[in-house]
C-alpha cells in the first residue's frame, strides 16, 4: 500500500489547488490554502467550523471563484463557473444534506438533468433502469432496485444514490462534505466498503469528516485548514489524534477579549438534569451574575437546541430551571422575555431580524409594550428608543428608516442585540452571534460582551469558534453528541484541551434521562 | 462611504420627495378612481346623481366590511377564502331563528355568533393542527356552505322582524346614505387605527413579513393568527346581516363569488399577497374603485357574466402589477 502511494508521488496529482484565496466583503474566508488530490487516494481535509472547508468545496464545485490563486486539474489550470462545469470536467460533491427529489425514484434522480433519450426525444426508461441497475451492481448495492422510491430510503441509502449519481457522470474527483454526520455505525461500515472501491478504481476522494474515527479507518493523506489557512498535510499513517488536534486548534497568539474580574456572584440560571428527547440529555450548570459562560461544540452537539429550550421555544422533557431564584418553565418565548431572558438566534436572517422591516421597527420590536406604555405606537418615544441603542452599538445604517435587509452583516447583527438589549435583560444568550460577520463588527460584538457583563448582566456565548469563547468566557461548557462532556475554567484549560473533549477523544460520562 | 458616517446619530428618516409620494399606489388607485368616475359620468347621465351615487355603496360596502379584516388577515400572511359560504350559513341560520319566532336582537346576536364560531374553527385549525390556511378554509368554504344547504335546501327564508328589516334598509343624513355604508366608514377607521397605530398593527407586520423572526422576538404568533381568522368570520357575520336584513331572504347560495372580489378589491389595495405589507388608505380606495366600477356597468346594462370576468382579470393583474411594478412602487414604506 505504501508502496503505492511512494509511486504516485511523482505522477501529477488529478487536483491540485494552489494559494488559493477567497475573500467576501470583510472576510477572508481562505488565505493561501494549497491541497493535492491524487488517483486512487483519499484526503482528508479537517479543520474546525469556520476553518474554510466548505468554501474551498465550493470553489472546486464551481459555486464560488477564487479571489486569487490557480487550481489544477491533471496539472491543466481550470477555473469553473458552475457546478456543470465542474460535473463535466469529472468533479462531483456530495453534501452533507443530499438534494434529492424523494417522490422519485432512484433512477429518476440519478439521470435528473441528463436523461437518456431515444430517437425522436422519447425518454428511454429501460436504458436508464438498466445502466442504474449496473451502478448498483458496480457499489455492490443490493437492498434496493433502481425502481425505489427516493422517500423510501434511509439517509445512508440517499447517500449512496448520490453516489452513483456521481458515477454515472464518469466522474474522477468525488467529493464528500461530511458523509458520515447522519449514520450509524453499521452504515458508516458499509459506505466505506464502497469509499474503498472506488479508491481501488482510482478515484480521487476528498473526504471532510469531524470525526476521527472515520479519518482513521477511510483516509490515507490529510490536509489540516486553520481559520482558512493551510495548518499541514501528511500521511494518516504518521500521525495520531492529538497531532490533528494540534494542528486544528493550535494558533500562535492567544488573544484576550477582556479583562475578567474574579468575584462570582449569585447564580443567576441554574439548569438542574435538563432532557431533551432526541437533542441533549442530563444538563446541568449554574450561571452567575456577570458571568460570560462559554458553550462550545461541534456542530450537532444540541448547544442551540438547548439554548432552545432555555428560550422557550421547545421543551424539555424532564429536569427544571430557576431564574433569578424563582422556579422557571418558560411555555413560550415571551415568557422568557418578561422573565429577563433574551437570545440572539444564530440564524440571524431567518429568526433573528424582520429584514423586510426598517431599523426602528427591529430594535422596538420586543420592548413595544414597555416604550408606549400602552397600545398606542408612539413614534417619537420609539424613534428615541431606538436611536438609543442605535448609537450605543454604533449601527452604521443612513436613517432609522432604512430596511434591515439592506444593512451588512454585521450590522443586522447589531440590530438584533439592539432590540434584545431593549428588554433589559438579566440574562442574554448569544448563539454564534459573529457567525459570518466582518472582522470590525466582530471586534465590535467582542468589547460589547464585556461591557455588559460589567454593568452586570449575565451572559450564556454559544460559539463555534475557539478563540472567542477562549478569550471571552469565566467558564466553559464543553458538548459532544447532546451531552456535557466538561465544565472548564477558561484560565485552567487550553485549545488543545477542549477540542479534544468536543470531538470525543476523551471519555465522555454516560448519563441517563427517565425520557 | 467611510468618511461620511463619523458620528453614529441617526436620522429618523431621508427626506421623501413629492416624486416618491406620487409613485405610491394610492395615488395609482386615486387616478384610476378618477379615471372611472370620468368615464362612467360620460357614458351615463345617471353616474353623477348624488342619489345614485350614495345608493351604489350599499352593494360594495358589504363586501368592503370583509376586505377590511381580510387586509389584516392576509397581510398575517394567512387567507380565507370561507368568507362568502359564511355570510351564506350565517343568513340562514339567522332566516331559522326569525323563522322559529326570534326577535331582531336574537337574530342579530345568531348572525354575528355563527360568523365568530365558523372563524373561529378556521383559526383554531390552522394553529392547533399547524395547517395551511388556503387548505382549511378551501374545505370549510364548502362545509359551511353545505350546512347551509342542508338546513334549507333549495328554499329560501323571507320572513323577518320588522326591526332587523330596518337595520339593512336604513338611510342616514337626509335619506342619503344608505346603513351600509356608515358600518364601513365607522370600522374602516377602527381597522386604519388598528393596523398603522396600534402596537398590535405593527407586530401583525413582523408576522407576515417573517413568522419565525416574530416568534423569536417573543411575540405570540398562533394567537394572532387565530384571532385574524376569527375576526374575519365575525366580520362575515356582521356583512350577512346587512345583506339579509337589506334583501329580506336567506339563501344558501347567496353571495356567490364574494371571496374572490373581496381578495381581489385586498390585493388591489396594494395588500401583498406573501405578506407583511400593505396600507389601509390602499385597501380603502380599491373597494370604492371596484364599487364604481361595477356599479357603472349596471348602469349600462353590462350583464353580470361579464362582470365577473372583469372582477377576475382585475385580480390577476392586481397580482401580476406589484411584481411588474415591484422596483418602481415603494410597497409600504
Amino acid at each position: 500500500m505504501s508502496q503505492v502511494l511512494v509511486d504516485q508521488e511523482t505522477t501529477t496529482p488529478l487536483l491540485e489547488v494552489k494559494d488559493i484565496t477567497k475573500e467576501f466583503p470583510g472576510v477572508r474566508a481562505l488565505d493561501g490554502v494549497r491541497l493535492k488530490i491524487r488517483e486512487g487516494e483519499v484526503l482528508a481535509l479537517l479543520g474546525e467550523n469556520g476553518a474554510g472547508k466548505s468554501t474551498l468545496v465550493k470553489i472546486l464545485t464551481g459555486v464560488y471563484q477564487p479571489t486569487s490563486g490557480q487550481v489544477f486539474r491533471n496539472g491543466r489550470p481550470v477555473s469553473y463557473t458552475s457546478a456543470q462545469q465542474a460535473w463535466a470536467d469529472g468533479i462531483a460533491a456530495i453534501h452533507q444534506e443530499t438534494i434529492a427529489f424523494s417522490e422519485l425514484s432512484v433512477t429518476e434522480n440519478i439521470f435528473m438533468g441528463h436523461p437518456i433519450t431515444k430517437k425522436g426525444g422519447l425518454l428511454d426508461w429501460k436504458r436508464m433502469n438498466e445502466e442504474t441497475q449496473a451502478l448498483l451492481d458496480r457499489l455492490g448495492i443490493t437492498d434496493f432496485i433502481p425502481q425505489t422510491l427516493l422517500k423510501d430510503l434511509s439517509v445512508a441509502q440517499k447517500h449512496l444514490v448520490e453516489v452513483a449519481k456521481a458515477l454515472s457522470h464518469d466522474v474522477s474527483i468525488l467529493i464528500m462534505d461530511e458523509p458520515t454526520a447522519a449514520l450509524s455505525q453499521k452504515e458508516v461500515e458499509e459506505l466505506f466498503v464502497i469509499v474503498r472501491k472506488l479508491r481501488d478504481e482510482g478515484k480521487g476522494i476528498l473526504f471532510i469528516s469531524h470525526r476521527f474515527d472515520d479519518i482513521f479507518s477511510i483516509a490515507d493523506t490529510f490536509v489540516v485548514f486553520r481559520d482558512g489557512d493551510f495548518a499541514g498535510e501528511g500521511r494518516i499513517q504518521g500521525v495520531d489524534e492529538d497531532d490533528l488536534v494540534r494542528m486544528m486548534a493550535g494558533r500562535s497568539v492567544e488573544k484576550e477579549y477582556r479583562s475578567r474580574k474574579t468575584e462570582a456572584g449569585e447564580p443567576v440560571l441554574v439548569v438542574d438534569s435538563l432532557c431533551h428527547p432526541t437533542e441533549f440529555k442530563d444538563i446541568s450548570f449554574e450561571l452567575r451574575r456577570g458571568e460570560v459562560l462559554g458553550f462550545y461544540g461541534l456542530v450537532g452537539s444540541g448547544r442551540s437546541e438547548l439554548m432552545h429550550v432555555i428560550f422557550g421555544l421547545n421543551k424539555a422533557c424532564s429536569g427544571s430551571m430557576t431564574l433569578n431564584g424563582a422556579p422557571y418553565q418558560p411555555g413560550k418565548p415571551e415568557d422568557a422575555v418578561s422573565n429577563g431572558l433574551a437570545y440572539v438566534p444564530e440564524d440571524r436572517q431567518d429568526c433573528g431580524a424582520i429584514l423586510p422591516m426598517t431599523v426602528g421597527e427591529n430594535i422596538t420590536l420586543a420592548s413595544l409594550s414597555k416604550i408606549t406604555g400602552g397600545l398606542r405606537l408612539k413614534p417619537e418615544k420609539e424613534n428615541e428608543f431606538a436611536r438609543r441603542y442605535a448609537s450605543l452599538l454604533k449601527l452604521k445604517a443612513h436613517s432609522l428608516d432604512q430596511i434591515v435587509g439592506t444593512l451588512s452583516g454585521g450590522n443586522q447583527q447589531k440590530v438584533v442585540i439592539g432590540k434584545w438589549l431593549g428588554v433589559d435583560p438579566d440574562v442574554i444568550i448569544l448563539d454564534e452571534p459573529t457567525k459570518g460577520i466582518d472582522v470590525g463588527a466582530k471586534a465590535m460584538v467582542h468589547s460589547f460582551v464585556a461591557e455588559l457583563v460589567d454593568s452586570g448582566m449575565s451572559v450564556i456565548l454559544v460559539s463555534s469558534e475557539l478563540p472567542e469563547v477562549l478569550g471571552l468566557a469565566d467558564r466553559i461548557v464543553v458538548m459532544r453528541e447532546g451531552l456535557m462532556c466538561a465544565t472548564l475554567q477558561t484560565g485552567d484549560t487550553n485549545q488543545e484541551e477542549v477540542v479534544a473533549l468536543a470531538t470525543g477523544l476523551k471519555t465522555k460520562q454516560d448519563s441517563s434521562c427517565p425520557c | 462611504m467611510e468618511q461620511v458616517i463619523k458620528s453614529y446619530e441617526i436620522p429618523d428618516s431621508l427626506p421623501q420627495g413629492l416624486l416618491d409620494r406620487l409613485r405610491s399606489r394610492e395615488a395609482l388607485l386615486l387616478l384610476l378612481l378618477g379615471l372611472t368616475v370620468l368615464i362612467n359620468s360620460l357614458l351615463s347621465p345617471y353616474f353623477l346623481d348624488i342619489y345614485n351615487l350614495a345608493d351604489s355603496t350599499q352593494n360594495f360596502s358589504e363586501k368592503g366590511i370583509i376586505v377590511l379584516s381580510m387586509a389584516l388577515v392576509i397581510i398575517g400572511q394567512e387567507i380565507d377564502i370561507s368568507v362568502a359560504s359564511i355570510i351564506a350559513l350565517s343568513g340562514v341560520l339567522m332566516g331559522a331563528a326569525a323563522s322559529f319566532g326570534c326577535g331582531t336582537g336574537t337574530v342579530v346576536l345568531v348572525g354575528l355568533a355563527s360568523g365568530t364560531l365558523a372563524g373561529a374553527l378556521n383559526g383554531l385549525l390552522v394553529t392547533r393542527l399547524d395547517l395551511p390556511s388556503i387548505i382549511v378554509t378551501i374545505g370549510t368554504m364548502s362545509l359551511y356552505r353545505g350546512i347551509a344547504f342542508i338546513i334549507l335546501g333549495d328554499r329560501a327564508y323571507t320572513s323577518f322582524p320588522d326591526g332587523f328589516q330596518a337595520i339593512g334598509q336604513a338611510y342616514f343624513f337626509d335619506d342619503l346614505v344608505p346603513s351600509q355604508f356608515i358600518v364601513f366608514v365607522m370600522l374602516a377607521a377602527g381597522v386604519w387605527y388598528f393596523l398603522h397605530h396600534t402596537v398590535y398593527g405593527r407586530r401583525l407586520f413582523a408576522i407576515g413579513n417573517n413568522p419565525t423572526g416574530a416568534k423569536y422576538s417573543g411575540i405570540r404568533v398562533d394567537n394572532y393568527r387565530l384571532g385574524l381568522l376569527t375576526l374575519n368570520g365575525f366580520m362575515s357575520g356582521l356583512a350577512a346581516i346587512m345583506l339579509v336584513s337589506r334583501i329580506a331572504t336567506a339563501r344558501p347560495n347567496m353571495a356567490p363569488g364574494w371571496e374572490l372580489e373581496i381578495i381581489t378589491m385586498t390585493i388591489l389595495g396594494g395588500v401583498s399577497i406573501f405578506g407583511g405589507m400593505g396600507k389601509m388608505p390602499g385597501v380603502i380606495l380599491a373597494v370604492l374603485l371596484i364599487g364604481m366600477v361595477q356599479f357603472g356597468m349596471q348602469l349600462n346594462n353590462i350583464p353580470g357574466v361579464i362582470m365577473s370576468i372583469f372582477t377576475g382579470a382585475l385580480l390577476v393583474v392586481s397580482l401580476v402589477l406589484p411584481i411588474l411594478l415591484g422596483k418602481f412602487f415603494s410597497g409600504r414604506k
